[in-house]
C-alpha cells in the first residue's frame, strides 16, 4: 500500500482499478491471455514488430536526407533492437508462458531493459530514451485506433495519466470513469474543472504517480483529502467505504436547501448559475438547484476528437437542447474559445512559441470567419427557443468587440434574407478576462449588454502564473489584491453603466470568495453546478451589510496570505460547521 | 565442428556503445555461424543487440571472439576489420 499526497480539486471518494495513460495515451491491458490465443497475440506483435522496422526505415531515410546520417543512425539502432533475437524471444515468453497481452510484454520487456541501460555508463545510459521511444512506436502500433480508449470503457476505472488533454477529457465515458488523477495540474487544470463538472472526484499535483501505479491496480482516489491510494489494504478500503457513506450525508444535507431561494439574511436576491460544457449537465445544474447556464462553453463540439469539422446543424442541435432542457431560464452561450489546443495547433502553420499569448479565443474566430458565422448562425437560429445571450471571450479592445458585433448583425441579415427563423436581437456581451478589458471597464460597458468576470485567466493574465504548471500554480489565486482591484473596478464600471456583471470563473463556486464578492456588489454567481450548494449555504447565512465591511476590509490588504486568513476567519464566523475547512 | 579464436581491442572512443554495437550484431548476424563475444567476466552472443551493449565493453578494452561452424574463419575476419576500423568512427 502507497500514500500519495496531491491536490484534490474535485470533491469525493472513488476506488476502482487504475486505467494509467501515459503521455502518449497508451492504455496497457494487463489481463491474461488464455493459452490458446497466445499465438493470436504473438502474430499480433509480430506484425507490430514488422510495421515498426519499415517505419524506421523510412524514417532513418528521411533524416539522413534531411539533417545528415549521423543522426540517421540512431533509428538503425531502434531498428535493430526491434530485429533483436533475445528481444523477440522475450516478448514470446512473456506471452506464451506469461500469458501477457501484446502490449504488457512490450512494456515490461523494453521497460526491464531501460532499467538495465540506465545503470550502465553514462554513453550506454543515454540510450534508455531509445528504449523508451521505441516501446511507444511498438504500442502505437499495436493499440492503433485503439488509442483514444476513455470513450469506449468495459468497466468501471480510475483513470491516471500525466495530465488530460482537453480532447481526453471530451471523450470520457461518464458511465465508467468513477475518478481522475494526474501528475501535472492544480486547482484551475482543465482536467480540475471538467471533473468537478461532472462530478468525478479528482486529485492532481501527483507528481510521478503515473510511474508508480501499473494498469489494473486498485486506487483509492479522495478528492476530498487531495490524497490517492495505491493497492490499499482491505482495512482501509473499509474505512474509505465508510467516509464516503459520511461525505454522502453531507450532500443530502446541502440537498436540502436546493428548493430554497438564495437570499442574505438582509433579503438580498442573488442569482445562482450553472457553468457547462456539455447539453446533459443541464440536468445537473437544475438538480442542483442552478437557475440557469451562466457559462455554457461551446468547445466540446471541436475537440471530441471527430475528424469532421462540427456543422452549423451540428451545432444548433447541441445549443437546442441546452434551451430546451433549461425550460425558460436563462443560457449564456459563450463563442469558441479554441486556443493553445490541438485543434487550433493543428491548424498552425508553424507551432505558437506562446499560445497563451497567441492566436486563441476571439482572434482565432476573427481569423477564421468561416467557422466563427458558422458557429453564430447556429446560436441566433436556437435562440427562437428560449432566453439565451451571447457572450465573446478573451476582448482586449473595444475593435475586437465591435468587429465580433458586426457579425453577429451582418449573419442575423443573411439568416433574414434566406428567411430562416432566427432571433435577431440576441444581448451580446463579454468575457472580461484580460486586463486591458478589466481597465477598460467604461469603454466596454456602453457597447455591451452584460459583463461576466472570467477570472481563470484574468488571475494568470494578470498575475502572470501558468495555472497548469506545477511548478509556478501556487501562485495562481484570486485572492492576490492586484486581482481583486480589477473585479471590483469592472463590478463598479457595471454598476454605472447599468450593465449586468456575473462571476463565472473558479472563484464563482469556492465558497471562501462568497462573502467578499457579495460584498463588492456581485449578485450573479455562475460557478460548476456541485459547488452551488455550498454558495447558496453561504449567502443564506450573512448580510450584504456585513460582506460590505468585510469587503471593505480586504481591499486594504497587500498580500494574498492576508486576504485568505481573513476571508476564511470571516466565513468559520458567519457559518460554523464543516463548510469552511 | 571448427572453432576460430581471437582477441580485439576496442580503440574508437566511447568504446562498444549503441551504433557500434548495432554495426557488430548486424555483420554477426550475415553468417551461419554461432559467435560468441567475451571480456573477463561475461560470455554473450554477438547476433543480440542488448546482449552486446551488456558487455559496456569501453576504449582499450580487449574482448575475446569465439566462432563456431562453417563460415567462422570468414565471420571472424569480419568482425575483427570492424573493431580494426574502430566502427568507422574517428
Amino acid at each position: 500500500m502507497k500514500i500519495k499526497k496531491g491536490i484534490g480539486v474535485s470533491p469525493g471518494v472513488a476506488i476502482a482499478p487504475a486505467v494509467v495513460l501515459d503521455i502518449e495515451e497508451f492504455d496497457i491491458p494487463r489481463r491474461q491471455v488464455p493459452s490458446d490465443m497466445g499465438q493470436v497475440e504473438m502474430r499480433r506483435l509480430r506484425k507490430a514488430v514488422e510495421v515498426s522496422r519499415k517505419e524506421l526505415a523510412d524514417l532513418r531515410e528521411r533524416t539522413a536526407e534531411r539533417v545528415g546520417k549521423e543522426v540517421a543512425s540512431i533509428f538503425d539502432f531502434h531498428r535493430g533492437l526491434l530485429g533483436d533475437k533475445e528481444l523477440m524471444g522475450k516478448f514470446q515468453d512473456a506471452v506464451l508462458q506469461g500469458h501477457a497481452t501484446a502490449e504488457y510484454a512490450v512494456a515490461t520487456v523494453l521497460r526491464a531493459y531501460a532499467k538495465e541501460l540506465q545503470s550502465m555508463p553514462a554513453y550506454l545510459a543515454d540510450r534508455t530514451k531509445d528504449i523508451y521511444d521505441v516501446e511507444k512506436r511498438l504500442l502505437r502500433n499495436l493499440l492503433g485506433e485503439k488509442r483514444e480508449s476513455l470513450a469506449h470503457l468495459t468497466r468501471d476505472v480510475n483513470v491516471l495519466a500525466h495530465d488530460l488533454t482537453p480532447s481526453q477529457t471530451a471523450g470520457i465515458d461518464r458511465g465508467h470513469v468513477r475518478g481522475l488523477a494526474m501528475d501535472a495540474g492544480g486547482r484551475t487544470s482543465h482536467t480540475a474543472i471538467v471533473a468537478r463538472a461532472l462530478g468525478i472526484p479528482a486529485v492532481v499535483g501527483l507528481n510521478d504517480l503515473t510511474a508508480e501505479v501499473g494498469g489494473g491496480d486498485v486506487v483509492i482516489i479522495d478528492g476530498d483529502r487531495g490524497v490517492v491510494v495505491v493497492e490499499p489494504d482491505t482495512r482501509t478500503i473499509r474505512e474509505y467505504k465508510r467516509f464516503a457513506e459520511q461525505q454522502v450525508e453531507l450532500v443530502h444535507e446541502l440537498e436540502a436547501l436546493r428548493d430554497l431561494p438564495a437570499i442574505t439574511l438582509d433579503g438580498h436576491e442573488v442569482t445562482l448559475l450553472g457553468n457547462i460544457e456539455f447539453p446533459d449537465e443541464v440536468g445537473t445544474v437544475l438538480d442542483q438547484g442552478g437557475q440557469g447556464i451562466g457559462l455554457y462553453r461551446t468547445e466540446f463540439l471541436y475537440l471530441g476528437g471527430q475528424k469532421e469539422e462540427p456543422g452549423e446543424d451540428d451545432q444548433y442541435r447541441a445549443y437546442r437542447e441546452v434551451i430546451d432542457r433549461c425550460a425558460g431560464r436563462p443560457v449564456v452561450i459563450r463563442t469558441l474559445d479554441l486556443g493553445a489546443d490541438k485543434y487550433t495547433q493543428a491548424r498552425a502553420r508553424t507551432p505558437e512559441r506562446n499560445p497563451f499569448l497567441g492566436l486563441r479565443s476571439i482572434r482565432f474566430c476573427l481569423q477564421n470567419l468561416p467557422m466563427f458565422r458558422r458557429q453564430i448562425r447556429a446560436i441566433l437560429r436556437a435562440g427562437t427557443a428560449g432566453p439565451l445571450s451571447v457572450m465573446f471571450p478573451l476582448i482586449t479592445s473595444i475593435l475586437e468587440l465591435r468587429q465580433a458585433k458586426s457579425i453577429v448583425r451582418d449573419v442575423a441579415e443573411d439568416l433574414e434574407e434566406e428567411q430562416i427563423e432566427h432571433r435577431a436581437d440576441v444581448p451580446m456581451g463579454i468575457m472580461v478576462e484580460t486586463p486591458s478589458a478589466a481597465l477598460q471597464g467604461d469603454a466596454l460597458a456602453r457597447e455591451s449588454d452584460f459583463f461576466s468576470l472570467g477570472t481563470n485567466d484574468l488571475i494568470q493574465y494578470t498575475l502572470a502564473v501558468d495555472r497548469g504548471n506545477e511548478r509556478v500554480a501556487t501562485m495562481f489565486t484570486a485572492a492576490h489584491p492586484a486581482v481583486l482591484r480589477l473585479i471590483k473596478d469592472v463590478i463598479r464600471a457595471g454598476q454605472r453603466h447599468g450593465v449586468p456583471v456575473s462571476l463565472c470563473g473558479e472563484m464563482a463556486g469556492d465558497p471562501q470568495f462568497t462573502m467578499l464578492l457579495l460584498g463588492l456588489g456581485l449578485r450573479v454567481f455562475s460557478c460548476t453546478p456541485l459547488s452551488i450548494p455550498r454558495v447558496k449555504q453561504v449567502v443564506r447565512s450573512v448580510t450584504v451589510q456585513d460582506c460590505t465591511r468585510l469587503a471593505r476590509k480586504v481591499m486594504g490588504f497587500d498580500s494574498d496570505r492576508e486576504v485568505l486568513t481573513c476571508l476564511a476567519l470571516e466565513l468559520r464566523r458567519a457559518l460554523p460547521g464543516s463548510l469552511a475547512d | 565442428m571448427p572453432a576460430v579464436e581471437t582477441e580485439v581491442e576496442i580503440v574508437n572512443k566511447y568504446g562498444l556503445h549503441a551504433r557500434p554495437a548495432v554495426l557488430l550484431v548486424e555483420a554477426a548476424n550475415r553468417f551461419g555461424c554461432k559467435i560468441e563475444i567475451s571480456n573477463s567476466s561475461l560470455s554473450v552472443d554477438a547476433k543480440s543487440i542488448m546482449s552486446v551493449m551488456r558487455l559496456a565493453a569501453g576504449k582499450g578494452t580487449v574482448l575475446k571472439i569465439v566462432a563456431y561452424g562453417e563460415d567462422a574463419e570468414q565471420a571472424v575476419r569480419e568482425i575483427v576489420k570492424l573493431f580494426a576500423d574502430g566502427f568507422g568512427e574517428e
